[in-house]
């Protein structure tokens, strides 16, 4: 059994069998695996590079979004890697799901629903943008579908019709709607999330911070 | 002697027999005549079914009448790494049916891997009258909903039933409120034991101060992350007595009343001996449990992302310690304060933190594993992810510790020869299975030819549980293991070149395993259907999500095969995506 007599395999390259060539790959039609995934953090949930983002040019939220992270995490070696374009093999490495979201920074804050007696939580870091933060709210609360994806935020309750707005409260207490700034600064500044009916969105104006009039 | 055997009372032998818990041998005394067999099963207490399709809940109930604890384990291992589609199976709900009706004194229900919903959570906590233990290990299928039911139930007039562990490690429960937790009647005091660590919502915390305050003989407290670190202090205050403690998140603005009040409450708990939890660790309070380090036992910081000085300055106080568990952010360094401090250590894990970078993202290499390995003396038991190996340093490991019964190594990048040579890395390997003579639990991974599984199946002949990933070359390989370790009886392979002629030729050895799993193999449905006619006592169940593997042809490889021994034949609950083959050779869909 001495090891002169085995075979070995051909060395092609530092790795032996070079697994790269045939590893799955997630990326949009058209793109070839010299292009890189921008901002995805390693670990990330999502492999698209884009998600349909409502109010903002991709390209000008992109860097800001990675300048942010590595803001915040530079006294962390779990920084963002540009070039994540690696693809996964399902299950490998063999770590477990909730190990994988220990790592995440994770950000809880409240969601309440105009005229509904209970309160629903949202970790705000599972979503990387606002359309996928109103998917969230259209499959927590099942009464309310996405209305108007083009330039407007609504949930519509389908059994009476009644649209809902979202905002949100920021860090220094004042309401405003959803979708104002890039969703990495949201994502910091927001406090917690209010359906609120469209009939009450009087008093918020885009853009313009302004003190909350008929919020409780 | 049959006479003599025959001459002591019932009682008596059963007496005797109480002091015999090991299942093996209580199986051999149960073989001795047909009295012994009577009696032992009658007094046969505690029931461990390793596959719950392996029986069925009435062969059980029907050989051991009297059953006060069950363990069932349900999926196998591969699905914690999501190769089992949702749906394949594993539901409990037969057993807690057959289980209520028949075995109404029943205190313990231990479920590992298996689908539990709010329904059956709810029947269990009406049913059983002395109901004690329930500890759901990895467990999916429920909602918070069904813990109110637990909690609400735990305790009764009429029944002497009083809950006394509650743990639910590492299950996948769907958060629908924290309110749950009030459900606990306000005469509770038995609680013994809770594990709410996977939870991901926000329990009532008032809730939870009552309880912890009124339950005395509290030991095990594993909180979530969602309780906040300034709470902690109380919690502590009222449950002095802890000796393990899964902290919440331990982060929280620095100052110096919240960091004192934590110091304090921490120098109360005399009996700590385990700690865990950690998320989102800011390193000023990691002072606050430096009262309690030296008496450790067990500290898993595999959730704390700090760094490699921070984990020194932590460990280095934990002399006593025996299991460490803990992030790559140690670094080779870390490890090296590890082996000169910790030499009571039994078993370590190093977990990777940036499991997808494609660099390596911390100076944490073989050289950490060898240190441990050299200063630890007792060490059986490793679990280390790293990003290079070489044969030397698995021959050195493997020298220095021939006491290593679990030696699971996955080096990150499949297919990874030995870095400093670029050959492959079964000398290091084999190297571990000649010296580690003693070897129950074995994880290969990095560049691995058919010659390392030739050493495995010569050598490891105490291996029960073998996981393979991206290795070999030939059937040989899936041979030589099959052949040659007789005490296997876990075997798990994905993305091998393993095909039908090593698993046809050693169709016998599988009814002396649990199971096999293989997937993104070679192997073709027509090897499982034959594998199915011969062996009417395994279940051959091919998994293949790509529609009918009749679709295709026979010598096309399918997709995912999970082989395991049984009495109870084929299931009923397979889902589409699940097929068999039973002995008159039909295919079989569910």
């Amino acid at each position: 059994m001495s090891p002169e007599n085995r075979k070995h395999l051909p060395e092609s390259g530092s790795t032996g069998l070079n697994l790269k060539e045939t590893e799955l790959t997630l990326r949009m039609p058209g793109e070839t695996r010299g292009d890189t995934e921008i901002g995805a953090k390693s670990g990330t949930k999502r492999g698209f590079s884009q998600t349909i983002d409502l109010n903002h040019d991709r390209s000008s939220d992109v860097p800001e979004h990675d300048d942010r992270c590595c803001d915040k995490l530079e006294n962390e070696t779990l920084a963002v890697k540009p070039p994540a374009a690696k693809a996964q093999i399902v299950g490998w490495p063999p770590v477990r799901e909730f190990r994988k979201n220990a790592l995440k920074s994770f950000k809880f804050v409240k969601v309440a629903v105009d005229g509904a007696p209970f309160l629903r939580k949202l970790d705000l870091e599972m979503y990387s943008s606002y359309q996928e933060l109103l998917c969230a709210f259209d499959n927590m609360f099942s009464c309310l579908t996405i209305r108007n994806y083009l330039n407007e935020k609504k949930l519509m309750d389908t059994a009476n019709g009644v649209e809902y707005v979202p905002t949100y409260e920021d860090k220094d207490g004042d309401w405003m709607l959803v979708g104002d700034v890039p969703w990495k600064m949201f994502v910091e500044s927001c406090k917690r999330l209010r359906l609120m009916k469209s009939s009450e969105e009087i008093g918020l104006a885009p853009r313009t911070p302004q003190q909350s009039a008929s919020t409780s | 002697m049959q006479r003599m055997a025959c001459s002591f009372p019932d009682e008596v032998l059963e007496h005797v027999f109480s002091f015999v818990q090991c299942d093996n041998d209580r199986n051999a005394i149960s073989t001795v005549c047909k009295s012994w067999y009577k009696i032992e099963r009658w007094s046969r207490r505690r029931v461990f079914v390793g596959n719950c399709y392996a029986i069925s809940p009435d062969m059980v109930i029907r050989r051991f009448p009297d059953v006060r604890s069950i363990e069932l384990k349900g999926k196998p291992h591969f699905a914690d790494f999501n190769l089992v589609p949702d749906g394949w199976g594993g539901y409990v709900a037969p057993w807690i049916s057959a289980m209520a009706a028949a075995y109404p004194w029943l205190e313990e229900i231990r479920l590992k891997r298996m689908v539990i919903t709010d329904e059956n959570l709810e029947l269990i906590s009406k049913s059983f009258k002395n109901f004690k233990v329930l500890v759901l290990s990895s467990c999916e299928g429920f909602s918070t909903d069904g813990l109110a039911a637990i909690a609400a139930n735990c305790r009764s007039y009429l029944h002497c039933r009083n809950l006394r562990e509650l743990d639910l490690r590492e299950s996948e429960v769907e958060d629908l409120s924290g309110h749950w937790l009030k459900h606990f009647p306000d005469d509770y005091t038995s609680l013994v034991s809770l594990n709410i660590a996977c939870l991901g919502c926000e329990v009532s915390f008032s809730a939870l101060e009552r309880l912890v305050g009124r339950c005395p003989n509290l030991r095990t407290l594993r909180l979530n992350r969602a309780v906040p670190l300034d709470k902690l202090a109380n919690l502590l205050r009222r449950a002095p007595q802890l000796v393990e403690l899964g902290t919440g998140a331990y982060s929280s603005e620095l100052r110096p009343d919240v960091f004192s009040n934590l110091s304090g409450a921490f120098s109360g708990c005399k009996e700590l001996k385990s700690l865990s939890g950690f998320w989102d660790v800011v390193p000023g309070y990691l002072p606050a449990v430096y009262p309690i380090c030296c008496r450790l036992t067990t500290l898993n910081l595999s959730y704390a992302t700090i760094q490699s000085p921070d984990l020194i300055k932590l460990v280095g106080q934990c002399q006593n310690l025996q299991r460490l568990w803990v992030l790559d952010y140690i670094e080779d360094a870390g490890l090296d304060a590890v082996a000169a401090s910790c030499k009571d250590l039994r078993e370590l894990r190093v977990f990777p933190s940036d499991p997808y970078g494609p660099e390596p993202n911390v100076p944490l290499t073989e050289q950490g594993l060898v240190s441990i390995s050299e200063g630890c003396s007792k060490l059986q038991s490793v679990l280390y992810f790293c990003r290079q190996m070489s044969n030397a340093a698995l021959m050195t490991i493997a020298r220095n510790r021939p006491n290593m019964t679990r030696f699971r190594l996955c080096i990150i990048e499949p297919g990874t020869p030995d870095y400093l040579t670029l050959q492959p890395l079964d000398v290091g390997f084999g190297a571990i299975v000649e010296h580690c003579k003693d070897l129950q639990r074995l994880s290969l991974s990095g560049l691995l030819t058919d010659l390392v599984f030739e050493y495995i199946g010569t050598y490891a002949k105490k291996l029960e549980m073998l996981s393979v990933a991206f290795a070999g070359e030939s059937d040989l390989g899936l041979h030589h293991v099959l052949s040659g370790c007789e005490k296997l009886r876990k075997l798990e392979i994905r993305d091998c070149p393993f095909g039908d002629k090593a698993l046809l030729a050693n169709a016998a050895k599988l009814e002396t395993m649990r199971s096999l799993w293989m997937s993104s193999c070679s192997v073709t449905f027509g090897a499982c259907k034959l594998l199915g006619q011969k062996m009417p006592r395994l279940n051959v169940e091919v998994i293949d999500e790509r529609g009918t593997p009749d679709s295709r042809p026979e010598s096309c490889p399918i997709d995912k095969l999970y082989i395991y021994r049984t009495v109870a034949g084929s299931r009923f609950d397979m889902p589409g995506f699940v097929w068999t083959i039973d002995e008159d050779s039909a295919m079989r869909l569910s």
